[in-house]
């Protein structure tokens, strides 16, 4: 025979201030949790958004960034010869040379400056990249010394407004408009037009080369086709494996921490649980004895007990999960170590997090449930009526 | 006789305390560790000296300045030294995080202006004869078992090739705020192979670091340098060490501010497990109370008696948290001290880690000494807890 659900349902009203402070406590130790699981979400998301699957990214061999690489002019026009290289609707070779630098701009609120990726690019570069549109003013003119920022640097910098101008390799800029990147890295960086880049910055050399598959399946059959030129000593990769290398070690990094946090910080809740249930227990010891007399089993005082502490841990759980996606409104702007650049990602609330921080709360009741549930199963009925 | 009664009620309840103060042990740690970590990520730049200068591109670090700007900075009057530094950014053996270390190609005078690296005179001579030595610190000698002599392999990644290495020196750091995971080699080395491989790349600095003879004329010297090379192609931007390395905290401010509020969050943990503990508590002895009230002690003895035994056991478990928090430190050195090279348990840290024992104490009792304090004797000798 099972004890009745409302009964502990009903236990835990009885006691609101001790079972609010218990489950308040759980609930910080789910947002701490589950705010980490959701940042590292938000990463991911925002890197592999960044590429798209029919795209191969070219870099110098052996360089792990863009910032690293250098590729020279013949090799860059001898990328427009490759098998299965997509063309776009003019019978152009779909590949996108680009020049990609680091500026220091200040920080809004801070004004400490921070890098910032300056993208030189061709007129290929945004057809290559369909994610990106345009939300405020225009793109820039091929030719002009006209740059449009994505949303995360118009958000994040000072003086990025339309119609401001950045002075940067002995030049002024004018923003001529605001791209959406669709979440993706490219919010976080410049573009411009690579040829004028290359004349300011005085380089002779592309940093990285992007190019467009006929099909995505023919991904190898090009990387074999470097591979066997020698005049190519390129790495081609695939674009989103690409940026979800440059982001492994941050990625890592917010994992390791989160997960150490949250299991040190679940320490002290199960603690404040198993507290809670003792108290409960030692308060109820004429009760227990009440209802064993009555013919509930032991095992069927052990699940009550556990379900009353589970009962409290779900609702922290919930409570942490409803303030941690509260979360979701704020961005993120940090450097990336890897690319050396700031990169600006959000909070990401996915159904597997919910579900994880779920089992963690069910978890902690259960551990900190566990020897005081015991403890009450384990009384012996005169004892317990006795005390009472 | 008030302590005596204060140290009788927190053992009354043995196992509710004991678990209670292993709470508070747990949580006091956590803070301190996590307050150290924030300390660690500015190490960086509490080693920085104020007679020293960073000169770098305006535009931003990855910009290189020509090589030539060396003399021009050194007949600046004020300055001392000038010494090339370029980041090589060179793989060991894998990309993982613990292979990773900083490695500069440096003048030989760079040691001049590093006098809290100490190297061994045999050593820096045999260093600066050898063309291909290098010199490392004591911290990343030891991680990998490096000895002179060895041969170091590193992959170039910014400079393509393979790059080959002899360790001539392991300077010691002069106290244990220096960081010595470095990896320094000849410029010159570097520039000749640059010269013969990628000459268009040679003859750069990455940033100079100018030594000056008065910390205090630091602001005006570095618009003197900045002005030297205004409307040239590179212009530079000068600050003082300080601000350089603090300018790479503030990139990653983000990070850095969720560990501190984190490191609040769980003192929150600790209060509602606290404020749980003395809630059960005083409501359990309510009768008592009344007893007291009754042979005639006031509401503020009593009031007293539950903050007392709150604040009693918060330091106990503070004390405890903070005795642990240096072996506990010392071992997360240990696991990840290639990430934080500099780990010390700050004295600002421990008076934090004691200041939020004893708020936490003071606030967790408060609430059911109110309640106790205000209790009727009739209503209190009536309730059965």
């Amino acid at each position: 025979m099972k004890v009745p659900f409302a009964y502990i349902v009903r236990n835990l009203w009885a006691r609101r201030l001790t079972t609010l402070l218990t489950a308040g406590g759980m609930g910080l130790v789910v947002f701490v949790f589950t705010a980490v699981l959701m940042l590292d979400a938000g990463l991911k998301r925002t890197l592999v958004s960044t590429g798209s699957w029919d795209n191969a990214i070219l870099l110098r061999q052996a360089s792990q960034t863009e910032i690293q690489s250098a590729i020279y002019r013949d090799q860059a026009d001898l990328l427009e010869t490759l098998p299965h290289v997509a063309r776009g609707a003019d019978g152009e070779p779909l590949v996108s040379k680009e020049t990609l630098v680091l500026i220091a701009i200040p920080k809004k609120g801070s004004d400490k400056p921070a890098n910032v990726v300056v993208r030189g690019m061709p007129r290929e570069g945004i057809a290559l990249r369909p994610q990106v549109r345009i939300v405020d003013g225009r793109f820039f003119r091929a030719g002009s010394s006209e740059i449009v920022v994505g949303r995360g640097v118009a958000r994040g910098f000072d003086g990025t407004g339309i119609g401001e101008r950045l002075r940067f390799a002995g030049r002024e800029w004018t923003i001529v408009g605001v791209f959406d990147g669709g979440k993706s890295g490219f919010d976080s960086e410049v573009w411009g037009d690579v040829e004028q880049m290359m004349q300011a910055f005085r380089r002779t050399l592309y940093s990285s080369a992007l190019v467009r598959l006929e099909q995505a399946s023919d991904f190898q059959a090009l990387a074999d086709a470097v591979g066997n030129d020698p005049r190519l000593a390129l790495d081609v990769k695939r674009e989103p494996a690409f940026y979800e290398e440059q982001s492994r070690q941050l990625s890592q990094f917010i994992t390791i921490l989160g997960i150490v946090l949250s299991l040190i910080f679940s320490i002290g809740a199960m603690i404040g649980a198993a507290i809670t249930m003792y108290a409960a227990v030692a308060n109820r010891t004429g009760e227990i004895g009440t209802l064993r007399a009555l013919g509930f089993r032991r095992a069927s005082i052990l699940a009550a007990f556990l379900v009353e502490a589970i009962m409290l841990a779900l609702a922290g759980g919930a409570a942490g999960l409803v303030l941690a996606s509260g979360l979701q409104a704020f961005t993120i702007t940090t450097m990336n170590w890897q690319s050396f650049s700031q990169l600006a990602f959000g909070f990401d609330l996915t159904p597997r997090i919910v579900a994880s921080a779920t089992l963690f709360s069910l978890v902690m009741g259960l551990v900190g449930g566990f020897l005081p549930s015991l403890r009450a199963a384990r009384l012996e009925i005169v004892d317990a009526l006795r005390a009472a | 006789m008030f302590l005596k009664l204060v140290f009788k009620n927190i053992f009354r309840h043995r196992l509710r305390s004991l678990l209670t103060i292993a709470g508070l042990i747990v949580a006091i740690l956590a803070f301190g560790i996590l307050q150290t970590v924030v300390d660690a990520w500015f190490a960086g730049a509490d080693m920085a000296s104020a007679q020293r200068l960073i000169t770098r591109n305006a535009t931003s670090l990855v910009f290189a300045l020509p090589a030539y700007y060396r003399e021009r900075i050194r007949a600046i009057d004020g300055v001392t030294k000038v010494a090339i530094s370029n980041w090589f950014g060179g793989i060991y053996k894998d990309q993982s995080v613990g292979n990773f270390f900083a490695q500069f190609a440096i003048d030989d005078n760079y040691f001049d202006l590093y006098p809290e690296f100490r190297v061994k005179p045999e050593q820096m001579a045999a260093w600066k004869a050898d063309r291909r030595g290098a010199l490392v610190g004591r911290l990343l000698a030891d991680q990998f078992g490096w000895k002179v002599g060895d041969v170091i392999p590193l992959k170039g990644a910014i400079y393509p090739g393979d790059w080959e290495f002899v360790v001539r020196g392991i300077y010691e750091p002069k106290d244990d705020t220096t960081v010595t995971r470095q990896f320094y080699f000849h410029w010159e080395y570097l520039n000749e192979a640059l010269k013969l491989k990628f000459p268009r790349r040679a003859e750069q600095a990455g940033v100079f670091i100018v030594g000056i003879a008065d910390g205090s004329r630091a602001a005006e010297l570095s618009q003197v340098i900045d002005g030297e090379f205004r409307n040239s192609l590179a212009e530079t931007l000068t600050e003082t060490e300080k601000a350089f390395q603090l300018g790479f905290v503030a990139q990653m401010e983000a990070i850095v501010t969720a560990i501190r509020v984190v490191s609040f969050v769980v003192i929150v943990i600790i209060f509602a497990v606290v404020a749980n503990t003395m809630a059960m508590t005083a409501r359990e002895r309510l009768a008592e109370y009344a007893t007291l009230k009754a042979l005639g002690f006031g509401p503020a003895f009593v009031a007293s008696l539950i903050v007392a035994e709150s604040v009693a056991m918060t330091l106990l478990g503070g004390a405890i948290g903070i005795a642990l928090t240096f072996p506990t430190a010392a071992a997360f050195k240990a696991l990840v001290g290639t990430l934080f090279p500099v780990f010390n348990v700050a004295p600002s840290t421990v008076a934090l880690q004691a200041a939020a024992a004893l708020i936490v104490g003071i606030a967790a009792g408060l609430l059911p000494s109110l309640r106790a304090s205000r209790v009727k004797i009739v209503d209190g000798l009536r309730y059965i807890g």
